[in-house]
């Protein structure tokens, strides 16, 4: 899901950079928010964050014949709400664009915006949803993490189709394009991110439930 | 339920990434295993022959070598920080658990 450094046209560069500026402004708030009110849950947000950090790292082989990557952003939606993740996600990704060419940084915003804020908050609404009507922790958190992973990846693709229309088919034709590369190259991948989502909840839930159930960071309640 | 047993959670993920190094094909592909973000560059290049980038990285690791170092580092990273949180409320449960007399808030 990286657009490359310099493959994002002037003007959409800085559009995206636009729209993402405000929720990484509005997400180091929160953090900090969190971090005053709820000094007990900041440990919990240093590993959302970590989470990132190693799901984004993993490059792994897809059915299609090409790898690609998680983005681990779905766990920290799903516990601590998806305002928190913008700033998390964009430390990851400027790690990245400075350190491994990754991404970049004409293309951070619009990067931020597919991983960090349209993945994260679809993770939270499905998630809420879900757990609203009655669906268990473990289904809710899996179903919301997987498609959460997904929307970065599909929203990539229609980055670059507006970018880059084709010539003869337009958007339509780019958007088929990019989504056959991203998006299909993503399923399996998305649904190894859904599981580990999963463990690592319960995990956290096995052994700090008390810190989850006084923080009350995680949509929905516990049970 | 299956997202209840985190033994298969780890071997469904294990899986899903082994299964596609055994599709018969695959990995005999000119690119095996290519990278999707360079992919969407190639079709980029393909349907806008005349685009430059505008803009170069500062800096790139010089070999795959420095960049599979620097790709591990942000895993260990993340694993560590990771590893750490659980540890120690699997420990800190542990000890409530023993002394429930110490548990103090």
């Amino acid at each position: 899901m990286h657009i490359m450094e310099g493959y994002l046209p002037p003007a959409h560069a800085a559009a995206w950079t636009a729209v993402s500026l405000p929720f990484v402004v509005v997400s180091a708030r929160k953090v900090v928010k969190i971090f005053r009110e709820k000094p007990k849950a900041k440990l919990l947000l240093a590993a959302c964050g970590a989470f990132v950090f190693v799901l984004s790292a993993l490059k792994l082989p897809s059915v299609t014949g090409s790898c690609s990557h998680p983005t681990g952003t779905g766990l920290g939606a799903i516990l601590f709400g998806a305002a928190v993740m913008p700033l998390l996600g964009a430390i990851v990704l400027l790690f990245q664009a400075l350190l491994l060419a990754h991404g970049g940084l004409t293309t951070l915003g619009a990067n931020v915006f597919s991983m960090a804020v349209a993945g994260p908050w679809v993770a939270y609404a499905l998630f809420r949803l879900l757990r609203g009507t009655g669906r268990s922790l473990g289904f809710s958190t899996f179903l919301a993490a997987t498609l959460g992973d997904l929307t970065t990846y599909v929203v990539t693709a229609l980055q670059l189709a507006v970018a880059f229309p084709d010539p003869v088919s337009g958007f339509q034709g780019a958007a088929i394009k990019f989504l056959s590369v991203f998006a299909v190259t993503q399923i399996p991948l998305a649904v190894s991110e859904g599981l580990l989502t999963v463990l690592v909840v319960n995990l956290v839930l096995k052994y700090s439930r008390d810190e989850l159930e006084e923080t009350a960071i995680l949509a929905g309640g516990v049970q | 339920m299956i997202f209840k047993r985190n033994g298969i959670l780890i071997a469904l993920v294990v899986a899903l990434a082994v299964i596609p190094l055994m599709i018969p094909g695959l990995s005999d592909r000119e690119e095996p295993f290519a990278g999707a973000d360079g992919q969407a560059e190639g079709v980029i290049v393909q349907s806008h022959p005349g685009y430059k980038p505008w803009f170069e990285p500062f800096w790139e690791p010089p070999s795959g070598e420095i960049e599979s170092m620097l790709f591990a580092l942000q895993a260990a990273l993340g694993a560590g920080v990771l590893a750490y949180y659980l540890g120690y409320r699997r420990a800190r449960a542990k000890f409530q658990e023993k002394s429930p007399e110490h548990v103090s808030h």
